[in-house]
């Protein structure tokens, strides 16, 4: 169906963004790209992206489905971790200016595209699937609807990395911390009814660095793209480990 | 060696392994597990982190006959509606293993951790969706769709990726898949790829080749399909002169959010959500006035398209549709539609809880695809007659195998993925066993899959794109969308002829072998036209309407000449009719009947 597209006014906004790519750059640096964007309808930081690679096809960054489900694009918008294809420009633009860093603590690949290596590790430290030892039903396992409640706010995540990568104990101590991301998908599994590893799972918690790293700054939850609470998930091991009879 | 050199077969490093799977979605991830979990020297190579992959964003749910809702539901009615939703031309024999096998195939995604909602017995929850019945159309609407919350695309694939964990699968993360190895006797050895992050470039072998590279949605401008959906299995099965089958048929999704093209499900309705025109009418009562608004979904994106065009459209522009969920309540839109609440604020400004959503039909799921057999094997037409393509394998959207003919009925896409990719592992699984050698491909055979990195690598002009790009989309979405017509039909295919060279011999200026996203797009977009000008080419041949396909000169559908797949090769563009399967083998085929709602 074709429809009748108004013609909009246009207005500028300078978009700062962090470039480097390691093969070309002896370092980062900032580039500047001025972009015309409608002033009748707000676009996302991501189509603002899509415009300035528009000019600049060497601009590197990942997306994929730009609906924030698929957590690829997690950046630095103007100092705040978030996903640029949910984040409206109207709200990220400050005095007409918007910056985008890659998302802090991991190593850059090139430009807004970090090395997730050190995030992904972590999270695989958790075992984060389903350990069952008692054999499967010929249907499903039952789970009544409040068990199941217990995981909503954890099963969610999307493991874009804006939470680990705006923790300073993840940034401290990337190898052995293993921050809000995983912590989360660890008693994502402990509390789902299902399992049967909560024993095993605690047990390789508990050690200085794992989880009690954690000092509450609760930047995972001031920037989660879903609205979802990793202290409170590491909090509830915290208690689980103090409360459990070994 | 690098991805930005000249790149030859002879010094090209090469890896081994017994299967390798294209694509991390739901298709390549099941099939993988199946692999791994039999011990075979598995490899996944997905372009993306796999949880990114767009299965990602399905929302409403797995449609199959558990019996959890209905303990009388039963897979042949299931079955039934699958054969009607595709207008005729789904392959009997493969829609009854899908419908009978999924219990199977839902029940061990629970087992591995799926977090389906629960009904107050603990079961599976499962909601009505578009186009099911009970009794074989006699006993009204089913409900039939398995969902975890309107997450159930995102929860598979984790779920998914998590098993595959467990089970040690061999991902290659961020890798690109070229273009594949053919023998001289023409079968399948193994890909090229490089890693995306350095550019190192490897000839993957392997005993299996496995194809779940997705949909290619991004054919048309407005689409509820993810940026990556390229259809690159499409364009490497084309360059390598396998055909497409019912490429024409495209499904437009009734409710992608206006102006963004995200999808809102089916499951809003299912949930008791209605369309509304400008009126206020709730219009699918007169197009469908049994299955009303959960008739299937060629036929409400059809009717809704009409509305618009004879100006009953909503909004200053009259160019979409209301959605209508407030009657629900904020705790059922809230509980059921958590995700679809979060979208509509994001993308339309507004809560469904109290207002409507503008919703429009947008390009939404591939029917057509690469031909397989039930076992996931590729087929290929050779003097008219079915041929077993050695070593290769399809699964999901980039699959025909064909499940949804004419029109995918909702909740049958994460259906489709999780059987037939099992199905392929199995039946590469008992293969192994009896022995695959491992087969040999010259230099030459591997210089033919170089050949379109090392144009690229060479190019110092050309078009950009991004230009291309928006050239083709607008094209198909103006000539090839939800009603068409002969003429735009012809100027479509003539202006797509005339791109063409242009997308063979692109410019890539950014020539850095490390993560360059220009590459990826470059090579993206060949494997777009090649799925676009198949799409176009075949269109037109197809002289009748049938499911999605409907067309203004030919209304009707034709059964007496064209209850057929149609099957296009790109190498002389033409189009060539396949016999559909009507031979089930445990319960009487279906026969064509008046399809109404």
């Amino acid at each position: 169906m074709s429809q009748a597209i108004p013609v909009a006014q246009l207005k500028s906004v300078t978009m700062s963004i962090y470039r480097y790519d390691p093969t070309l750059d002896e370092k980062p640096y900032m580039q500047d790209i001025v972009i015309e964007v409608p002033t009748d309808k707000d676009i996302m930081v991501l189509d603002a992206l899509h415009l300035a690679k528009d000019q600049e096809p060497s601009l590197s960054y990942r997306r994929s489905c730009r609906e924030g489900v698929c957590g690829s694009d997690g950046m630095n918008i103007n100092g705040k971790n978030g996903l640029a294809c949910v984040t409206p420009l109207s709200e990220a633009v400050k005095r007409n200016k918007l910056t985008l860093r890659p998302m802090p603590g991991l190593p850059v690949v090139r430009d807004l595209i970090v090395d997730m290596k050190q995030f992904y590790d972590q999270l695989e430290k958790v075992k984060p699937y389903l350990i069952t030892k008692s054999d499967n039903p010929e249907t499903e396992r039952t789970q009544s609807p409040e068990e199941r409640e217990e995981l909503d706010g954890l099963y969610e995540c999307i493991l874009c990395g804006c939470c680990s990568t705006s923790c300073p104990s993840f940034w401290w101590n990337p190898d052995k911390f293993l921050g809000p991301a995983a912590l989360l998908q660890s008693w994502r599994f402990i509390a789902d009814s299902r399992d049967e590893a909560t024993e095993e799972r605690l047990d390789a918690l508990e050690d200085s660095f794992s989880l009690y790293r954690c000092h509450g700054i609760m930047n995972c939850v001031s920037v989660c793209p879903k609205g979802l609470n990793p202290t409170e998930a590491i909090s509830n091991i915290r208690n689980k480990l103090i409360t459990r009879e070994k | 060696m690098l991805v930005n050199e000249v790149i030859n077969a002879k010094d090209l490093p090469v890896m081994e392994f017994d299967g390798i799977i294209v694509g991390g979605g739901g298709a390549g991830m099941r099939a993988s597990l199946q692999l791994a979990e039999s011990g075979l020297n598995t490899a996944v190579i997905s372009k993306v982190f796999p949880t990114r992959s767009h299965t990602v964003s399905a929302q409403g749910g797995i449609t199959c006959a558990i019996q959890s809702d209905d303990p009388d539901d039963d897979w042949r009615w299931h079955m039934f509606d699958t054969v009607k939703g595709s207008d005729y031309i789904g392959d009997q024999e493969a829609i009854e293993y899908m419908c009978s096998e999924g219990p199977k195939a839902v029940f061990e995604l629970e087992h591995m951790g799926l977090p389906f909602s629960r009904t107050e017995e603990g079961r599976i929850y499962q909601r009505p969706f578009g186009g099911q019945s009970k009794d074989y159309g006699k006993g009204g609407q089913a409900t039939r769709t398995c969902a975890a919350a309107d997450r159930t695309g995102h929860s598979l694939l984790h779920t998914l990726y998590q098993a595959n964990l467990k089970a040690g699968t061999n991902f290659l993360n961020e890798w690109f898949a070229v273009d594949m190895v053919l023998n001289t006797d023409g079968a399948v050895v193994g890909v090229i790829a490089f890693k995306i992050e350095t550019g190192e470039i490897y000839y993957i072998k392997s005993k299996a080749t496995v194809l779940a590279t997705g949909g290619a949605g991004r054919i048309y401008a407005s689409t509820t399909n993810a940026l990556i959906n390229s259809g690159d299995g499409i364009g490497m099965a084309l360059r390598a002169g396998m055909p497409v089958q019912d490429i024409e048929m495209w499904q437009f999704h009734p409710t992608g959010i206006h102006g963004a093209g995200t999808l809102v499900t089916e499951g809003c309705r299912g949930e008791g959500g209605y369309l509304l025109n400008k009126d206020g009418e709730r219009f699918m009562e007169r197009y469908a006035p049994n299955a009303k608004d959960l008739a299937s979904r060629d036929v409400v994106a059809r009717s809704m398209a009409l509305e618009i065009l004879e100006g009953r459209g909503c909004g200053p522009n009259a160019d979409h549709i209301f959605l209508r969920l407030d009657h629900l309540g904020p705790e059922v839109v809230h509980k059921r539609l958590p995700g679809i609440t979060e979208l509509s604020k994001t993308f339309a400004g507004v809560d469904p809880a109290v207002q409507p959503i503008p919703v429009v039909p947008t390009c939404h799921y591939m029917m057509g695809g690469i031909p397989t057999n039930i076992n996931g094997q590729v087929i290929t037409v050779q003097d008219g007659q079915d041929k077993v393509v050695d070593g290769l394998y399809a699964a999901g959207e980039v699959a025909c195998v064909s499940v949804h003919g004419g029109n995918r009925l909702g909740g049958n896409s994460l259906l489709d993925l999780v059987v037939f990719g099992r199905a392929a592992g199995i039946y590469i699984e008992e293969s192994m066993k009896q022995g695959v050698e491992l087969k040999k491909a010259s230099h030459e055979d591997i210089e033919k899959a170089l050949e379109r990195l090392n144009k690229l690598n060479a190019s110092s002009e050309g078009e950009q794109v991004s230009a291309l790009k928006e050239r083709m989309q607008q094209n198909m979405q103006n000539n090839f969308g939800v009603f068409r017509t002969k003429d735009l039909m012809e100027k479509g295919i003539e202006d797509l002829s005339q791109v063409r060279d242009e997308v063979e011999n692109m410019h890539l200026k950014d020539k850095s072998a490390t993560f360059n996203t220009a590459r990826i797009e470059a090579l993206e977009m060949q494997n777009l036209f090649e799925v676009a000008e198949a799409t176009a080419v075949t269109a037109n041949s197809r002289k009748e309407s049938r499911g999605a396909h409907s067309r203004d000169d030919y209304p009707d559908r034709d059964d007496e000449n064209w209850l057929k797949h149609s099957i296009y090769f790109s190498e002389n563009k033409e189009v060539s009719k396949r016999d559909v399967n009507y031979r089930p083998k445990t319960v009487q085929a279906f026969q064509p009947m008046v399809r109404s709602y």
